[in-house]
């Protein structure tokens, strides 16, 4: 048993359609670089510098790692984790 | 999707949500089935800014539950800009899109201007480059 990572529809062309993938157990920054390996992009388009990009939230179980331990919050087999793009906008101009 | 049909007491909600958060920008989800309203989800602006917004993300995760658990979609995503036009700035069609693909589906944004005397609610489809506008059809229902 792995770690199920749900991956946003925007996204699913770098899994080759897949909504879920496995992820392999350890920190999420880890589990991110980690499939960088299977899917080669997604790292870039979720973080950058070792950190998650601010307009993309990752959940725990539904937990936003925010309120863990951000990058290094460890998950393990059986555990689900979510990236979501953050609903944002406004008057200036950033970079997700 | 050429219409969004918002039943009045819904659209006065958001309105109101809007003005009580002026002078920061507002935000929050318009959810329902088809291009029909039927339930508005305030949500806070983690960003506390009149120039920009971020819905808070745990209170996005509570959204998308309850979403699942009612069987609706997320119709619209809408927020204020407090000094100008009911129209997507730069960040939003930035935003509205990820890897060039829409962020969000299918979801119609709706822009609540409140820099004129009367708010101004507009609709438009952002899921490339091009911004088309989609009409809002203000319905009073017997909740009205």
């Amino acid at each position: 048993m792995a770690v199920k990572v749900r991956i946003p529809t925007p996204l699913q062309r770098l899994t080759q359609g897949k909504e879920e993938v496995e992820g392999k157990s350890g920190t999420v920054i880890n589990l991110i670089n980690d499939l960088e390996t299977r899917y080669p992009g997604i790292a870039e388009r979720i973080s950058e510098g070792g950190k998650v990009r601010r307009f993309v939230n990752i959940y725990v179980n539904e937990e936003d790692i925010r309120f863990l331990q951000a990058e290094q919050t460890q998950v393990k087999d059986g555990d689900e984790v979510s990236i979501v793009p953050a609903i944002a906008g406004g008057g200036i101009t950033v970079e997700r | 999707m050429n219409q969004l049909i918002i039943p009045k007491h819904i659209y006065d909600e958001m309105i109101a949500h809007c003005r009580a958060g002026y002078p920061d920008e507002a935000c929050g989800i318009l959810a329902g089935s088809g291009n029909e309203i039927t339930k508005i989800y305030r949500m806070a602006n983690s960003e506390s800014s009149p120039v920009s917004y971020m819905m808070d993300p745990s209170e996005q995760a509570a959204v998308n539950r309850d979403l699942r658990a009612n069987s609706l979609a997320m119709i619209s995503i809408f927020h204020s800009h407090p000094s100008s036009a009911a129209y997507p700035s730069q960040k939003d069609r930035e935003l509205a899109l990820w890897d060039g693909e829409p962020a969000h589906g299918d979801a119609v944004y709706v822009i609540v201007s409140l820099c004129e005397e009367q708010p101004v609610a507009k609709a438009f489809s952002i899921k490339s480059e091009e911004i088309r506008a989609i009409e809002i059809a203000v319905k009073q229902t017997p909740a009205d």
